[in-house]
């Protein structure tokens, strides 16, 4: 019979405590676990544990990744950049939520705060998923203006307002890939289902009132695969960290997938 | 060499560094032109701080009522304080409506107009006839334009196929012994694996250096780099002793507030809920320019005007907006309110404060990107195989203080001529890059690998905090000579004592211990020469105000600043060139000194 075996490595184990110092220790102390792990070093991921002063540490859970980082263990690794929600840097899993560090308040997670990489993606190091594939992913789409009329010479194309208003909740995406991440359909056929994330971006294009190859757009992503292995399970309307909602977008191209078989 | 770190090779016509808007618009530029481009960058392009622009960027479309790309360029030599090169100005204002043009059909998300045409806003110091009235000239989506451009720039640039290496750190400009560039060493993060780019043409676009201070609007990335690079290979930076406060950081975040706000109606109000700016600027108000509303809200602030428990910040108003205008055209800093301020600002004012946000200075280059520097009393002499371009260089289009919305299209005008540029000057395509001379490879290897075992007693962060705490203190809205003096003093002693610093992770691999010690081996020599610079200047212009020396002095200051840094001691050198008082064409006219009121 065969035997099913998970990798020697892939238990996570207890790591290293770090207690706050001295000084802080009347203050209001909450507990972060983080996710460690070095390829390089070989081993086991492990959970290691820091205490923070919330008295002496910004309101956001990044403020305090920022703080163990400087104060206590410089060797974390993390991506972060704009710290306003815009970059799209350091989306991450903080209790149980694919999320961005920079905009999850502290004061808005319970007990201790578990801060883990985003799930399902190969790990570099740390907090530092390898996210080349979700990248590839997007540039298969071929996410840009395609024409077939030439634009005006000298101005620009027009577009009216209420065509425009078509693609709020659509442009905004910064390709954190906190929904793609959280999606179990992803989990599963991510090599090849093109996820929340690069779907609406694909539909962006689609209900670009400028865009003229909705047709081709559409006819690249008819696909068992690519498309049709989202099953309306909405984690990525949940997690979207900008209020987007990627199943609404998924929804809108089956519809005119189904629309123009009539 | 170290062994260790056998560089592998890569032999390109131009790469370039950065991935913002003005490396993302020159690298398809580049591809466009047929040339071999390879793009390092410490971030995934779109996580670049062009992102965070909001407001929009200025062309004179004229899609809003009259405009006139002349008024532009009245406007930003007036905005500059007249330190701003006029040529260069000409320029880009002149190729703003195409470059603007080209972005629209590269599919750019633009508001629209009842029309259908680009909406188009009003921002600070942006006016018609040659400052009489109100020009409505930023065009904007709504209020998220820098995410709408960079997103678009990078879909061009997948486009057109161009080679990226991503989250590669740049180490270093190889230099020859004529004092040309041929290359540049970066570090992949990814495996730990160090690259020789060996380039006929290097292009920085590096950004600015907004993390030198405490409280900047910048992203935590924006450490200079290139201007890290160019000081190290004994080249000049220019200006750096002009810092961009913008008016309306988030008390405490410091996360940006758009000037659009203003654009859109907001205003400003102090502790007695007077609308303050109408006393300092009585026809712009608060669309006056951004050092001249800083430094209104600076000394409300000193005289005791200030709001809030310790009278030490402003009120920055958009309630009176509604919801349908804020909705609309402000959904992007509603947001930011309510996240970093707990503020509804349908209902209530946002807290701000002038917060570090852009730097004028930078790598000295003429219109076209081409680094310049002075040799043999030549202030114009091109630094063969160095270009530069965006928030990294000093074209310089911004003088002493830049507009709002001047930045973006100092971005997207620059990073197109610099790949028209490339493409001339590479005109003999087959070409090979010039061999990296191994001696200048090996210093950098060597420093690397020195700072990567670095085992002093300083760590990275608390050097850091302390460099940032003196610029914020010394190099602030207002300056005197006493406390630059000071501020000098302390900050050539952190740089000092960089040479103890401690990196604990000896990782090649994600080492962002290392990547952050790199990085304030680039941040501390700006820091000093911006207090420098500071200390040197004495007269006010546009963002550097002396209470010392209050006035512009023309006769002995019109005139641009050149900074090198002697990494071993310390110590800066100053030397100068002149302002361009002339025009590129005859199409527009200078526009000679005047008193500058708003």
């Amino acid at each position: 019979m065969a035997k099913f075996r998970l990798p020697a490595n892939s238990i996570v184990r207890k790591g290293r405590y770090y207690a706050a110092a001295g000084a802080s220790r009347g203050g209001r102390i909450r507990r972060f676990v983080v996710y460690r792990y070095d390829a390089a070093a070989g081993g086991n991921p492990r959970t290691d544990t820091y205490e923070v002063d919330l008295d002496d540490c910004g309101p956001m859970v990044l403020d305090a990744l920022i703080k163990i980082k400087n104060e206590t263990d410089s060797t974390l690794a993390f991506r972060r950049s704009c710290r306003e929600g815009i970059c799209g840097s350091c989306s991450m899993n903080i209790c149980g939520r694919n999320t961005l560090a920079c905009t999850r308040a502290i004061s808005d997670v319970r007990g201790d705060v578990r801060v883990f990489p985003l799930p399902h993606l190969p790990v570099i190091r740390d907090l530092v998923p390898d996210l080349t594939h979700f990248y590839a992913q997007y540039a298969s789409i071929k996410p840009w203006m395609r024409t077939q009329t030439p634009p005006p010479p000298d101005r620009e194309r027009l577009q009216s307002v209420e065509d425009r208003d078509k693609l709020d909740g659509l442009e905004e995406c910064i390709l954190c890939a906190c929904c793609s991440t959280s999606c179990p359909s992803y989990w599963w056929n991510g090599d090849r289902y093109l996820g929340p994330a690069i779907l609406l971006q694909a539909y962006r294009w689609i209900a670009d009132s400028r865009d003229e190859a909705a047709g081709e757009r559409l006819d690249e992503i008819e696909d068992p695969f690519k498309l049709y292995r989202c099953h309306t399970i909405m984690n990525c309307a949940d997690a979207c960290p900008k209020g987007l909602n990627p199943a609404k977008a998924i929804a809108e191209i089956k519809k005119l997938l189904v629309a123009r078989r009539f | 060499m170290p062994k260790a770190y056998e560089p592998q090779e890569h032999v390109v016509d131009v790469v370039v560094v950065g991935a913002g808007g003005a490396g993302l618009r020159a690298v398809f530029g580049m591809a466009q032109e047929g040339l071999k481009t390879a793009c390092i960058t410490k971030v995934f392009p779109t996580r670049s701080h062009t992102v965070a622009a909001q407001g929009g960027i200025s062309a004179a479309l004229g899609n809003m009522g009259e405009d006139d790309w002349r008024w532009h360029m009245y406007d930003t030599v007036k905005g500059s304080d007249w330190l701003g090169d006029q040529d260069a100005i000409e320029y880009m204002c002149k190729e703003a409506a195409a470059s603007i043009i080209e972005l629209e059909h590269y599919g750019v998300p633009f508001s629209r107009t009842g029309s259908g045409h680009i909406y188009q806003r009003p921002f600070g110091g942006m006016t018609t006839h040659y400052g009489k009235g109100i020009a409505q000239r930023t065009c904007a989506a709504a209020d998220r334009t820098g995410h709408a451009i960079l997103h678009t720039l990078y879909q061009q640039s997948l486009k057109h196929n161009a080679e990226f290496f991503v989250e590669y750190f740049a180490l270093d400009l190889v230099m020859d012994d004529s004092g040309a560039c041929t290359g540049v060493v970066a570090w992949d993060l990814a495996t730990g694996r160090l690259h020789l780019f060996r380039a006929r043409i290097v292009l920085l676009a590096t950004g600015g250096y907004g993390r030198a201070y405490f409280s900047c609007t910048s992203a935590h990335t924006c450490t200079g780099d290139g201007n890290g690079m160019v000081l190290r290979a004994g080249l000049p930076l220019q200006d750096l002793e002009f810092v961009q406060f913008h008016p309306t950081g988030i008390y405490g975040a410091g996360c940006l507030i758009t000037e659009g706000v203003r654009g859109e109606g907001g205003y400003l109000t102090n502790a007695a809920g007077e609308r303050f700016m109408e006393r300092y600027a009585p026809n712009a108000k608060d669309l006056a320019s951004r050092d001249v509303v800083s430094r209104s809200m600076t000394i409300e602030i000193n005289e005791g005007r200030g709001v809030g428990p310790q009278q030490d910040h402003i009120h920055l108003h958009l309630e009176h907006l509604g919801p349908e205008v804020i909705e609309k055209r402000l959904p992007g800093i509603s947001e930011s309110a309510r996240i970093f301020a707990g503020v509804d600002v349908t209902k209530e004012p946002i807290p701000v404060l002038p917060t570090v946000h852009y730097n004028m200075g930078g790598i000295p280059t003429n219109y076209h990107g081409e680094v310049i520097q002075l040799r043999n009393g030549n202030p114009e002499d091109v630094v063969p195989g160095l270009m530069a371009i965006g928030e990294a260089a000093c074209v310089s289009v911004h003088g002493a203080n830049r507009l709002g919305s001047n930045s973006l299209l100092d971005l997207i005008v620059f990073g197109r001529a610099a790949a028209k540029r490339a493409a001339e000057l590479l005109e003999a395509r087959h070409a090979k890059a010039p061999p990296a001379p191994a001696a200048s490879v090996e210093r950098i290897l060597d420093r690397f690998d020195r700072i990567r075992h670095a085992d002093g007693d300083q760590p990275t962060a608390a050097l850091r905090l302390e460099m940032q705490k003196i610029m914020q203190t010394y190099a602030a809205v207002f300056r005197t000579g006493g406390n630059l003096e000071e501020g000098l003093a302390r900050v050539r002693d952190v740089h000092a004592r960089f040479s103890r610093v401690r990196v604990a992770d000896r990782s090649l691999i994600w080492n962002t211990d290392l990547v952050e010690t790199l990085e304030l081996a680039n941040l501390l020599p700006q820091a000093v020469c911006t207090v420098a610079g500071a200390l040197n200047r004495l007269e006010s212009r546009g963002a550097h105000a002396r209470d010392d020396y209050p006035e512009r002095d023309d006769d002995n200051w019109m005139k641009h600043t050149l900074l090198h840094f002697d990494d071993a001691t310390g110590d800066v050198g100053i030397h100068y060139r002149p302002v361009h008082l002339r025009t590129l064409t005859d199409e527009a006219q200078v526009v000679p000194p005047q008193a500058r009121v708003y």
